[in-house]
């Protein structure tokens, strides 16, 4: 049995969706950030998937540069969180909402 | 023209620039007299600097001598390009050489006149501000350009006359300058969009260039680049409208009187010798235009005979040494005007030397009396100066004989030369010029009697009552700050006997007087209407269209004879007569308060017309125009508030508000795919 | 850009890189060949940053363990003038049209528009080290590490603004934003700082995930990332509705509208710019909106320009939306540092009203406004950091209030900066708007035109507002409603400038308080008002000079030409 290529795209798509829809209605800071990751997943099913529709390598040499930029955004995001829970322990996201207007 | 002389005529205008700066950041520093001697320094080398570039026109043949410098493209918008460029010819040289140098000569009497002054760095801030943007305005190779210098002129002029701001009277006197020569900038500005409408272009060379020499038929014709005679009645219409303000013409001449509030070397630099010839500048500069607007060259030669009239007439009456010298001006300045308006531009350039040269040098005279007497401006209070102080009696005299047209004094040649261009163009303006010249005698001679013959009136003391002197409103117009005698402040009665006797002033404010009386009576050779000598004739000659008919000689030699029987009948007429001080028969009331034109105005003004302005101001303004803005102005901030609640603070709500744009951006190509 | 076939030099051409089947994303090789032709006078200005930021990490691990006051910024600002200086070298050698090049395995495009973003972003690195060394010592902030993230993210901008492809652009984007969430959050004693930072981080990455996936997408529909590539299979294949790639392109904007803050992708600007690190924010409005909008000018111009008429429409409502809420929101802003955030988001939407015409004079407008705009915005914080005080107490409006007498040269030029901004002629401002004004003007959208110049009108009160409070005498002057005015005579005890004073003063300055707090709510003209201390500012010696700098290009920019001429000779088409 083959699975057709769409269906990856389609499957990246809802990946990407869900962790979207994820960042929209979670409060844990470190579930949100676990949700873009997800979404960048999504994001690295399609350039793989289209990598083999289109037989050309570019698609899966993008997905390296991807997920070292997920490293990197992690390294980056963790300090962040790690240092507003230092302040406040189990904050979540809207516990922190005093600049606004 | 050599490069040196390209450099010349770019330090005309950075000097006074740098001046400007360097007094600015550091006058409070350097203090008196240092910025005192920086800004000079900065004039002189502005004049050195215009010496340079004009022997560097002088090399070259005569029909070549205009150069457009352009230093860089001020704005290039859609069609429109404005330059920073300096126009070099014989005009703007001739402008710049007699700016610079009775500034130079100005900088330096002003460190003696603001002595002990707190405001002396100021003073120079402004001076060099000034130089600055007069050497824009007469060099700049534009009319916008040019604007800038002028509104910068007018800015110092406003400055200036409110230098001491303390003092409600200059304060108010500041106002009126700046909002009557408002009134004219609004034809300057509508004239320029016209000339840009017109000849897509807002370039001296661009606009006047194709016009010099030029034949009228051809160019009124439908040639390319032709002016409608319509459109260049109405552009020189509005430019003269600008230059009746900055030239103090009927009906706009009120502010200048009322600008004398200002520091004496201010009344001799820029409200007599040089921003007010500006709108004769302007006029002259435009000539090729207006040549072939017939309308305006009468408009102009009526409004200067009749100002030149009108002003002498009132200067007849004045006490205020100052006032009689502001009128004066207004006077003169109508005889340029005149001789712009019969087409004798030549004469008109020439006049406006001349008479920068005397009328300097009488506002310096007069400020050394004034000074000498503590700052008492009322002439009859004077007297018998000429004993005290021999100098300033002497070179006041040479300008007095200048003025009054005395051959061979400077004054002479030049009235002489546009009086004989009006007989040509109509006897009538002949006649009123020649009436006024002697009128003008007869002002002067009686300033000069009142002044420094006959008794020493200063030395008698006399009961001031309320503090103030009989007949003379602006008697202590200098008081507070004015020279640093404290004792003779706003209010106070006059000391009755001076500290000391009257003295001549030290060398500083001596020498200009001494430089300008020199070229008072030799200012005329530098037109000599004979054996060749006409230099400025030959070196503005290819400026300017061909003047109309010209006097013949014997014509020539018969009005100047006319003219100075004339002008020596109200000489004597004025020395004789006012040997004493009181002659009321001699001083109609209605001369004295200059016609009523100002009590008119003024109740005019306070009366209906500010009913009017109540009215709309109420109305209009309140009503529907703050009403408008006010209902606009709370729907925005209405808006605004609503909005802010959107930005409540919540990452998630900002990434459902980053999702609604993803949704819609996507949303908007999905519907352009479907169709 | 021009590029000839076979006559770019030692870079990677046209021609083989079309031509060569071992295709790999653009890697420019020849088959069976693994070197890839380096250009290095095309990325020194990348190097030049990178290497700066390694320096000061080696040296700050290799110097005894002590304060260094200067020596972080001066390297810095030595590394930003360095970038400067080669842009300059790089714009001149384009001069000639045979250097400008595709090059670096194709990834990075060397011509004027890199050059001249190499330029604009070497000014900011070294203002933003002037501006920010004083700042960090009052917070006992200061160490290497800021300028190491202030260097890496402007090697990432310079890198966005080279980037021949997407994949290229991504990590240039990435290394720029991780480096600026940091420095948002940079301020550790400060609670809104960490606010701020984390909020730009979540919204970061997740508009960093919505661009990929947009690049995902147009691989997909045109089989590569790099722009030469797209553009080319754009033009020989006949795509009239490609859903993926109409898709992919409107992620990609939504992405890159985020970093530009352009509404409706905006509302991290307002909190990032309040609670982050004050110069730092100067320093990031400039330098992120340059970034964005060179990475969308370049995707736009060189890989679709093809669709114009499909993202046409979209920036269209982008930018009237940036330029409209922007302008609103700013008029009802009681704090300093937001209203500038809602300034910025109305700034950028008159680049997007520039960028959507698509035209020459479109790009140049948009650039010559980023160039001036970095030099205005970087001026105004820079006031604002001097006069919030220690701790970022005052972020208010009240803060300025008073700055005409506590130091009138400053107020002067923070004067010259707000004019700038609201557009006023003799600025640098008012010739930005005008040419994108008259950018769309070309195209015949008087209808944008309009609504820039509404636009203009509205935000001009929000900068008047802060301009008036300025000069609002900091000592309280007691309001008296009911008193006759005009009459004179009045009081000499509340007249501020002592006797002699003209009477009057003192309902003059209560006019201005009335119109500085014009549509203010009630606590917020209270905010407004309270007045700061009336002690002289004193201005460190590298920020006064920094200020200098921003006003003095402000108004040289704004009444000549050379950053124009510069602005007009960049080029955003493919010659072939």
């Amino acid at each position: 049995m083959t699975v057709p290529g769409p269906w990856y795209l389609v499957l990246a798509a809802c990946l990407f969706g869900i962790g979207g829809a994820g960042v929209l209605v979670r409060r844990n800071i470190l579930v949100m950030y676990m949700c873009i990751e997800l979404m960048l997943n999504g994001v690295n099913l399609t350039f793989v998937t289209f990598s083999r529709m289109l037989d050309d390598l570019g698609g899966q040499a993008s997905v390296f540069f991807v997920l070292v930029v997920a490293a990197a955004e992690v390294v980056v995001g963790l300090g962040i969180i790690v240092a507003i829970y230092r302040r406040r322990t189990g904050a979540t996201a809207d516990d922190v909402s005093s600049l606004k207007g | 023209m050599t490069p040196a002389a390209v450099n010349a005529a770019y330090a005309v205008v950075a000097l006074p620039l740098a001046g400007f700066v360097a007094n600015l950041v550091l006058g409070r520093r350097l203090g008196e007299p240092k910025a005192g001697w920086v800004g000079t320094l900065a004039a002189t080398g502005a004049f050195a600097a215009a010496l340079v570039a004009w022997v560097g026109a002088l090399g070259q043949p005569s029909a070549s001598r205009s150069f457009d410098l352009k230093v860089f493209t001020w704005f290039p918008v859609a069609g429109l390009h404005v330059n920073v460029g300096l126009l070099v010819d014989p005009l703007s040289l001739t402008m710049a050489l007699f700016v610079t140098g009775v500034s130079a000569a100005i900088h330096l009497y002003s460190i003696g006149y603001m002595h002990r002054d707190p405001g002396f760095d100021r003073f120079f801030v402004y001076l060099n501000l000034f130089l600055f943007s007069m050497a824009v305005l007469v060099m700049a190779d534009n009319f916008l350009f040019s604007f800038l210098g002028w509104e910068g002129v007018g800015f110092c002029s406003y400055g200036l006359i409110g230098f001491w701001f303390q003092r409600e009277v200059a304060a108010v006197a500041a106002k009126k300058a700046f909002v009557t020569n408002r009134a004219g900038d609004m034809g300057f500005l509508l004239a320029m969009f016209l000339l840009f409408a017109h000849f897509g272009s807002l370039n001296y060379s661009a606009v006047l260039g194709g016009l010099v020499g030029g034949h009228p038929t051809g160019l009124l014709a439908g040639a390319p680049g032709a002016v409608p005679g319509t459109t260049a009645t109405a552009i020189t219409l509005l430019l003269f409208l600008g230059a009746v303000g900055k030239s103090a013409q009927l009906p706009l001449y009120m502010w200048l009187p009322d600008a004398m509030e200002g520091p004496t070397p201010i009344s001799a630099l820029i409200h007599a010798a040089t921003m007010v010839t500006a709108g004769v500048y302007l006029m002259a500069r435009v000539a090729p235009l207006l040549h072939y607007a017939h309308a305006t060259a009468w408009v102009v030669a009526c409004v200067g005979v009749s100002t030149a009239f009108l002003a002498a007439t009132i200067a007849c009456a004045q006490d205020d040494i100052k006032k009689a010298l502001a009128y004066s001006t207004i006077s003169q300045l109508g005889y340029m005007f005149l001789a712009v308006g019969v087409g004798d531009y030549t004469d008109g350039v020439f006049h406006m030397l001349t008479h920068a040269f005397f009328k300097a040098l009488l506002f310096l005279g007069a400020g050394a009396v004034i000074h000498a007497l503590a700052d008492r401006q009322d002439m009859k209070q004077m007297g018998g100066l000429a004993r005290y102080l021999p100098v300033t009696a002497v070179t006041f005299g040479a300008a007095w004989l200048a003025i009054s047209g005395i051959p061979p004094f400077a004054g002479f040649w030049s009235k002489d030369a546009i009086l004989a261009s009006a007989w040509e163009m109509n006897k009538v303006l002949w006649a009123i010029g020649a009436l006024t010249a002697a009128l003008t005698a007869y002002y002067m001679s009686r300033q000069f009697a009142l002044v420094f013959t006959g008794r020493a009136r200063w030395a008698e003391a006399r009961p001031t009552p309320g503090g103030a002197l009989a007949g003379a409103g602006a008697a202590f117009a200098e008081g507070e700050a004015g020279a640093g005698h404290a004792a003779s402040g706003p209010g106070l009665p006059p000391p009755p006997h001076l500290e000391a006797r009257p003295r001549d002033p030290s060398w500083v404010m001596a020498a200009p007087l001494v430089v300008l009386a020199i070229a008072s009576v030799l200012g005329g050779g530098i037109n000599f209407p004979a054996w060749h000598l006409d230099f400025l004739s030959r070196f503005l000659h290819p400026l300017f269209p061909a003047t109309g008919a010209v006097a013949s000689t014997a014509t020539k030699w018969a009005l100047s004879v006319v003219t100075t029987i004339l002008s020596l009948g109200g000489l004597a007429f004025g020395l004789a007569t006012w040997r004493t001080a009181e002659h009321p028969v001699l001083e109609p009331s209605f001369l004295r308060r200059a016609w009523y034109i100002d009590d008119t105005v003024s109740a005019a003004v306070s009366g209906p017309v500010q009913a009017l302005a109540d009215g709309l101001a109420y109305v209009m303004d309140r009503r529907l125009v703050d009403g408008f803005v006010n209902g606009v102005a709370g729907l925005l901030a209405t808006s605004g508030r609503a909005l802010r609640r959107v930005q409540n603070g919540y990452v998630r709500s900002y990434a459902f508000g980053l999702s609604v744009g993803v949704i819609a951006l996507l949303a908007y190509v999905a519907f352009r795919v479907g169709s | 850009m021009t590029i000839f076939a076979g006559t770019a030099g030692p870079g990677c051409t046209i021609s083989n890189l079309v031509t060569s089947e071992a295709k790999v994303s653009g890697l420019c090789t020849a088959k069976g060949s693994l070197s890839i032709p380096v250009e290095y006078r095309s990325i020194a200005p990348v190097l030049i940053l990178g290497v700066a930021a390694l320096v000061l990490l080696v040296l700050s691990a290799t110097l005894p363990k002590r304060r260094y006051p200067g020596l972080w910024a001066g390297l810095t600002a030595l590394a930003g003038i360095a970038t400067t200086v080669d842009g300059i070298v790089q714009w001149a050698n384009l001069d000639n049209p045979a250097n400008t090049a595709l090059t670096v395995g194709g990834q990075v495009l060397y011509d004027h528009f890199s050059a001249f973003f190499a330029i604009l972003f070497g000014c900011a690195t070294t203002l933003g080290a002037a501006i920010s060394d004083s700042y960090l010592s009052r917070e006992a902030l200061d160490g290497p590490e800021p300028y190491v993230l202030m260097l890496a993210c402007s090697a990432g901008a310079v890198l966005m603004a080279e980037a021949a492809g997407l994949i290229t652009l991504f990590l240039g984007l990435e290394v720029l934003s991780i480096s600026l969430y940091t420095m948002t959050a940079y301020h550790r004693r400060r609670a809104a700082s960490g606010e701020a930072g984390l909020k730009y981080f979540i919204l970061g990455s997740f508009s960093s995930a919505v661009f990929i996936y947009g690049a995902a997408l147009v691989y997909g529909a045109t089989g590569s990332t790099q722009y030469f590539e797209i553009f080319q299979f754009l033009t020989g294949t006949v795509v009239v509705h490609d859903g993926v790639l109409l898709a992919g392109m409107a992620l990609l904007v939504a992405g890159l509208g985020f970093k530009v803050a352009a509404v409706p992708f905006h509302f991290w600007a307002p909190d990032v710019y309040q609670g982050a690190p004050t110069p730092f924010v100067g320093y990031m409005a400039a330098v992120a909106k340059a970034a964005g909008f060179a990475g969308l000018l370049r995707a736009l111009m060189l890989a679709l320009p093809t669709q114009v008429s499909s993202w046409r429409p979209a920036i269209w409502v982008l930018a009237v939306a940036s330029v409209l809420v922007g302008s609103v929101m700013a008029l009802v802003q009681a704090d300093l540092k937001r209203l500038l955030a809602y300034s910025s988001i109305s700034q950028a939407g008159y680049v997007l009203i520039g960028l959507q015409a698509g035209t020459q004079a479109g790009w140049s407008a948009a650039s010559f406004y980023l160039f001036t705009y970095l030099f205005m915005v970087v001026g105004t914080f820079a006031v604002v950091g001097l006069t919030q005080g220690r701790g970022e107490v005052r972020n208010d409006l009240g803060s300025i209030r008073g700055l005409g007498q506590r130091n009138p040269w400053l107020a002067g030029g923070m004067l010259v900066l707000l004019l700038a901004q609201a557009g006023v002629p003799l600025t640098s401002g008012f010739l930005g708007k005008w040419l994108v004004i008259s950018a769309v003007i070309g195209k015949g959208q008087y209808e944008l035109a309009l609504i820039g110049m509404v636009g203009a009108a509205i935000a001009a009160f929000a900068y008047l507002r802060v301009a008036l409070l300025m000069y609002v005498p900091a000592a309280p002057t007691p309001a008296r409603p009911g008193q006759p005015r005009g009459e004179g005579g009045g009081e000499p005890a509340v007249a501020p400038t002592g006797p002699g004073a003209p009477s009057g003063l003192a309902e003059v300055a209560g006019d201005l308080e009335a119109l500085a707090t014009a549509g203010l709510g009630a606590t917020a003209t209270a905010v407004a008002l309270r007045a700061p201390s009336t002690a002289r500012l004193r201005v460190p010696r590298a920020t006064a000079a920094a200020i200098a700098v921003c006003v003095a290009f402000t108004v040289f920019a704004g009444v000549s030409t050379p950053v124009l001429s510069l602005a007009h000779s960049i080029g955003l088409t493919w010659s072939l």
